[in-house]
């Protein structure tokens, strides 16, 4: 067989959690039970249902995973509303990785960290936070800020409330749109939580969520001082390829699926608003 | 350099189809495209541009590219080329200067890293016989992008007159085409070629839009030309027809469709068109929305972004189709003239 990039590796779902009313998070393993590829976070995935369709998904899980992938999927569209169908056992294809990763041996090392999240903004995050725990040391203090519209629109809630929480030197503020019964944590929306928190400027900082949260969160981190270098986003665009080839993701003189995801504020200024 | 008799090309046609497929500009229900060689097709190679261009032969308007069977819960990947090999060679005749450049373009985007295999095996397999230009059509514009249509370059350059059809070899796939075919040739041409490049020469330097000024598309510019006001007037009558980007020689967006069979599921690519509506379309939104959006991003493409990502390389060629076939009579020459620079009045 020839090496191409566009041929795909057959996945076995061993695991689906229902995180949210409409999020999944999927567990994939070779047809062999071992880890399709190895990856960084950040990276993404083109995940393949035949005959219904291939959509671009960032990879959850952490690359220190040496078991299997995990891809947190929000039922929004024909593909997803298939994959939420699934049961465990399925069969998919996968293939990738695709993409810029986080800095993580790079820019990241020894700084301060700042994560946010909105909603299945988390799943980008996850691998990345995730990444940071198990090399902990490499890593100063991290703060991580995550809002969903309801309590039950948390994803991974558990692993955050009974293993990040109690992580050294990690802060973990969480927050929800509206008052809920049974809810006694910050109820308000995410831009305004990150002003609230008074945040250490001098902290590397990643946001990812719907572009209203984005965009309104960097006004305020801007405004707290933050410096746009230090910022970071993943962008997100329609993707058939995935190698920078079939035209779509293209914004500028950048392929979102090669020279993206993950982009510097200060990248994304120099690239025309159409994104 | 070779020389044959216009009159015996039917035997060099039988020749080379002989061994392996001949791809040549051949009239059919009033249009010229390249298709198979046969005996009794009526080739056209005074034709100056087929109505599709040579892209096809390299990135098919469609092309099967894997399948998938279910059995069970089990699903298995076919690759379905495994029957492919590089000596299935085939011959591509005739091809003009621009349409040459647009294969050069397409390279960049198909064989750079990770390669497209599908791409590669089809180029790897072509032999590219280029045809130069004598008779350039006024919708011609290959010099503003510095390509000599009087000398293209290919596996084997050739130029014709009114009498003989001049033949000279350029690469070793080139040589080995050569070979196969030498007896039906004889040697010289060096002379006559000359003076037509010269006089061709002097047609296209009068050619309306051989001298358009590009000056203004450059990366630093980006912003500037995304942002100009222009765009709405220019786009304001597009019907988002994606013709353009059909006959277009460069235009290389795909998209990837799975189709149910009786056999299970094909997976097939096909040309999309950044013109189209649901080219950017995603469950949660669409980030060009209007088509000024999508035809600003066409040129965008083809004059900053592309040539910014690849030294400098436009992905124009000038060969003049969109602006033969556009219903609306827009065209990248209108583009390039109201955006292009201060020298285009």
């Amino acid at each position: 067989m020839i090496n191409e990039t566009l041929i795909p590796k057959i996945g076995v779902v061993t695991d689906i959690r229902k995180d949210t009313p409409d999020v999944k998070t999927f567990r994939v393993v070779g047809t062999d039970g071992k880890k399709l590829f190895q990856h960084m976070p950040g990276q993404c995935a083109m995940v393949s249902i035949p005959g219904v369709g291939e959509c671009m998904f960032s990879i959850t899980s952490s690359p220190t995973n040496e078991e299997y992938m995990e891809f947190s999927i929000k039922k929004c569209g024909c593909v997803t509303e298939v994959l939420h169908a699934l049961e465990v056992g399925a069969q998919l294809t996968v293939r990738g990785p695709y993409g810029k990763n986080f800095p993580v041996e790079e820019d990241f090392k020894g700084k301060d960290l700042l994560f946010i999240a909105g909603g299945i903004g988390l799943a980008p995050l996850r691998s990345v936070i995730n990444y940071v725990r198990h090399y902990r040391e490499n890593y100063g203090k991290v703060v991580i800020v995550y809002g969903a519209r309801s309590k039950d629109d948390l994803v991974d809630i558990d692993e955050i409330k009974n293993e990040w929480v109690n992580e050294p030197n990690t802060e973990v503020y969480l927050t929800i749109d509206r008052p809920q019964d049974g809810w006694d944590g910050h109820v308000g929306f995410v831009p305004a939580y990150v002003k609230e928190l008074g945040l250490n400027p001098n902290m590397t900082a990643v946001l990812c969520g719907p572009p209203i949260m984005i965009k309104f969160t960097l006004a305020g981190l801007l405004e707290l001082g933050f410096e746009k270098s230090r910022v970071y986003t993943t962008l997100e665009l329609r993707m058939k390829c995935g190698v920078g080839k079939c035209g779509r993701c293209n914004v500028g003189d950048k392929f979102v699926c090669k020279d993206g995801p993950v982009f510097r504020m200060t990248e994304l200024d120099e690239l025309p608003d159409e994104y | 350099m070779l020389k044959i008799a216009k009159e015996r090309l039917n035997d060099l046609y039988a020749k080379i189809a002989e061994s392996m497929g001949l791809f040549i500009p051949i009239k059919r229900a009033g249009e010229v495209n390249y298709a198979v060689w046969a005996e009794g097709k009526e080739v056209s190679l005074e034709t100056l541009k087929t109505v599709k261009s040579p892209k096809n032969a390299f990135f098919p308007q469609t092309e099967n590219m894997m399948k998938f069977k279910t059995e069970g819960k089990n699903l298995e990947v076919i690759d379905i080329r495994k029957d492919w090999s590089e000596e299935k060679s085939f011959v591509m005749f005739g091809v003009k200067a621009c349409d040459y450049k647009a294969i050069e373009v397409l390279d960049k985007v198909f064989l750079a890293e990770p390669v497209d295999t599908y791409y590669q095996l089809r180029r790897k397999a072509g032999i590219i016989v280029t045809l130069a230009c004598s008779r350039p059509e006024e919708s011609c514009f290959c010099k503003a992008f510095g390509i000599d249509a009087t000398s293209p370059l290919g596996d084997v350059t050739t130029w014709m007159d009114e009498t003989y059809l001049y033949w000279q070899a350029n690469t070793e796939k080139g040589e080995a085409l050569t070979a196969l075919v030498q007896d039906l040739f004889t040697e010289g041409g060096e002379e006559e070629v000359a003076a037509q490049k010269e006089t061709t020469a002097a047609i296209i330097d009068k050619l309306p839009y051989s001298n358009l000024d590009l000056s203004r598309f450059k990366p630093e510019n980006l912003n500037e030309l995304f942002n100009a006001s222009e765009w709405e007037e220019m786009s304001e009558a597009c019907l988002g027809c994606g013709t353009c980007t059909f006959v277009c020689p460069t235009c290389q967006c795909f998209d990837i469709r799975d189709f149910k069979t009786n056999e299970g599921v094909l997976r097939y690519r096909c040309w999309d068109s950044c013109m189209y509506s649901d080219f950017t379309l995603m469950a949660h939104g669409n980030s060009r929305t209007t088509q000024m959006q999508r035809f600003r991003q066409r040129f965008m493409h083809k004059l900053v972004y592309y040539p910014s990502q690849n030294d400098g390389l436009y992905s124009c060629v000038g060969c003049g189709r969109c602006v033969n076939k556009c219903p609306q009579n827009l065209n990248i020459v209108k583009v390039i003239k109201t955006l292009g620079g201060k020298n285009n009045d």
